[in-house]
């Protein structure tokens, strides 16, 4: 990714010329850095490496190789083939997660690219008390998504503010989280409210990049404050626009919590509102949970997810040409 | 600020700033959008404390609604800790949370030192490893370690919620790219000086890294105080809950009774607002490395 929003990113290799003359990975023979043990990076490296390993790269493939059993919680279960998979196909609950999954996706995405770099600009300029917005913007990224579930399930209840004001103004109250759509758009909301602040201060380090003379060459030329966000910021903040887009994809299609929260452990009123995520909790966990068919669903989430982002970030490339 | 010192071609005072002059009814404009903006974003935390302030005797439902109570009480927060023992519950998140701090920490500074500043055999498959454990979506490996945990009977326990995130594979890699920044020379001369890697590691390496290494302090905290889809999955006994869990068993018991839900949730947001009030810098500063990387 060739996305910088801070120079962290580069390796060592690419900044050694500035700082030693000889080059740290170079022609330094013996000398130089070693460990004093042979055995000592191993030490270092052991706990990362085991936990990764354990709790990472060792249930992944137990995931996939779990995904052709007929496991259950209590009982390792036997091969099956890929009965797990023809039943997926079959299931009527998939389907309806995997398009509330990628609905999320559809209508969580293009807002958590716009609005953050929005809200961006206007925090951008060092005014007074600008340091209190950008925390306060910020606010709902620390809250625990529990927390934020929590408080607009209040804000958004039958009776609750949003209603009371709705009807104060002449409208009718609006079921937001008894109507299955209201509330997969209400659920997607309130994940754009919670991601704002993230992204803003994103956003943020790349506006800092941004060369002043850029916009005060157009500006010369008598482009208006909107013609030199296209033309201008838009180019210059690209490839963190696609960062964005690829991390908030991810997240979106990966969604429990919200829905979980809002609509319900089972999503709601005949699992109308259930996500991908949430069936394979439902399908794999407790007591009578069907291990081997909620490794299949998982499976498939992975592949989605490594899916989506590749997508993205190929439309980028593919951009650039 | 006048509107008549419209951009100057003095290019110096221009980038010291970040700031053309702006017009006043632009600057105006600005803080209008700002506070409709805050309205938006602090609104419902505050409708949420006020709500958990607000006595038996007050019509949560009146209109039109009022912002302020008219008799504060603190006494859903009791109420609150009758029904559920919410004090354990964020005894128990506080736990979690210093352990995955402390585990992270450690384990995430030795093993990027070793990645950043030895060379030996296999470092680029260790890389590789970390690297492809960053990959894996939690949410798609959550059953596999649920069978983990169950086998080494750690389902259930503080210990089974810590484990599986007690080392992220991210927070190696930024304690990587932070190690690999640093600059050589210091290094070499404790080598020659006879100091070995554990000495260089601890005495040189580690205190200049202070920075990463408080962001990843932050957000493991943060991302162990704030989770929600694993304690909810490992956890089943009341007396084992976070704060996390024990609200979703609040909400789901108790929905109806929205001052003390109202309270409970203050409860769980009101320590990490103050952390992050005085602790900014790393906040942000963790979201610029961790969007690089993650």
């Amino acid at each position: 990714m060739k996305t910088a929003t801070t120079p962290r990113g580069r390796d060592a290799g690419a900044r050694s010329p500035a700082t030693a003359p000889p080059p740290p990975s170079g022609p330094r023979k013996g000398s130089g850095i070693r460990p004093h043990l042979p055995s000592s990076p191993w030490l270092f490296l052991a706990p990362g490496l085991l936990v990764v390993t354990a709790f990472g790269l060792y249930p992944f493939l137990s995931t996939v190789t779990g995904s052709f059993t007929d496991a259950r919680t209590l009982a390792p279960g036997r091969f099956v083939g890929g009965a797990n998979y023809r039943e997926l196909i079959h299931d009527a609950m998939f389907w309806t997660g995997l398009r509330n999954s990628l609905l999320y996706v559809l209508g969580v995405v293009p807002l958590l690219v716009v609005l953050p770099l929005l809200l961006a600009m206007l925090v951008r300029r060092q005014i007074p008390a600008i340091t209190f917005f950008r925390a306060a913007f910020y606010t709902p990224v620390v809250a625990s998504v529990v927390v934020v579930g929590l408080i607009w399930v209040w804000l958004l209840d039958d009776r609750g503010l949003i209603n009371a004001l709705l009807e104060g103004l002449g409208f009718g109250r609006v079921g937001f989280l008894s109507d299955p759509w209201l509330l997969l758009l209400s659920a997607m909301a309130v994940t754009v409210w919670k991601g704002l602040g993230y992204y803003m201060i994103i956003y943020l380090a790349a506006l800092a990049g941004v060369p002043r003379e850029l916009h005060e060459a157009c500006a010369v030329d008598g482009a208006g404050a909107v013609r030199r966000f296209l033309t201008v910021t838009v180019p210059a903040v690209r490839s963190t626009m696609v960062l964005v887009a690829a991390l908030s994809s991810v997240g979106a299609f990966k969604v429990f919590s919200e829905v979980y929260l809002m609509a319900g452990p089972t999503g709601g009123p005949g699992g109308e509102d259930t996500t991908l995520v949430m069936l394979v909790q439902q399908v794999g966990t407790g007591l009578s949970g069907r291990v081997g068919y909620a490794s299949a669903l998982s499976v498939v989430v992975f592949v989605l997810t490594l899916g989506l982002m590749l997508l993205v970030l190929r439309a980028h490339r593919t951009e650039d040409r | 600020m006048s509107s008549r010192t419209r951009r100057r071609p003095d290019r110096r005072a221009g980038h010291a700033h970040d700031g053309r002059r702006m017009p006043r009814w632009q600057l105006l404009l600005r803080y209008l959008l700002l506070l409709a903006v805050l309205a938006l974003t602090i609104g419902p935390f505050l409708w949420q404390l006020s709500t958990s302030l607000k006595g038996a005797g007050e019509d949560l439902y009146r209109y039109p609604p009022s912002l302020v109570p008219h008799e504060v009480t603190l006494g859903n927060y009791s109420g609150v800790a009758r029904i559920i023992p919410v004090w354990d519950f964020a005894l128990n998140s506080l736990k979690v949370a210093l352990a995955n701090v402390l585990t992270n920490c450690a384990g995430a500074a030795l093993a990027g030192y070793a990645l950043a500043r030895m060379r030996f055999r296999g470092r680029r498959t260790a890389l590789v490893v970390f690297l492809m454990a960053m990959l894996v979506p939690v949410e798609s490996i959550m059953i596999a370690q649920f069978v983990t945990m169950r086998e080494l009977q750690l389902n259930n326990t503080l210990l089974g919620v810590v484990l599986p995130g007690c080392i992220g594979a991210m927070n190696v890699l930024l304690m990587r790219n932070a190690f690999a920044g640093l600059p050589y020379e210091v290094e070499e001369a404790a080598y020659v000086d006879g100091a070995h890697a554990w000495q260089r590691f601890l005495r040189i390496a580690l205190p200049s890294v202070r920075g990463t290494l408080a962001v990843v302090a932050i957000f493991a905290f943060m991302g162990a105080w704030d989770d929600f889809l694993w304690p909810l999955i490992v956890l089943s006994d009341q007396s084992k809950f976070t704060l996390t869990i024990g609200l979703n068993f609040l909400h789901g018991t108790f929905a109806d009774n929205q001052r003390l839900v109202a309270a409970g949730t203050v409860i769980a947001v009101l320590p990490l607002i103050v952390l992050f009030a005085c602790l900014q810098r790393s906040f942000f500063r963790g979201v610029g490395e961790g969007a690089v990387k993650g």
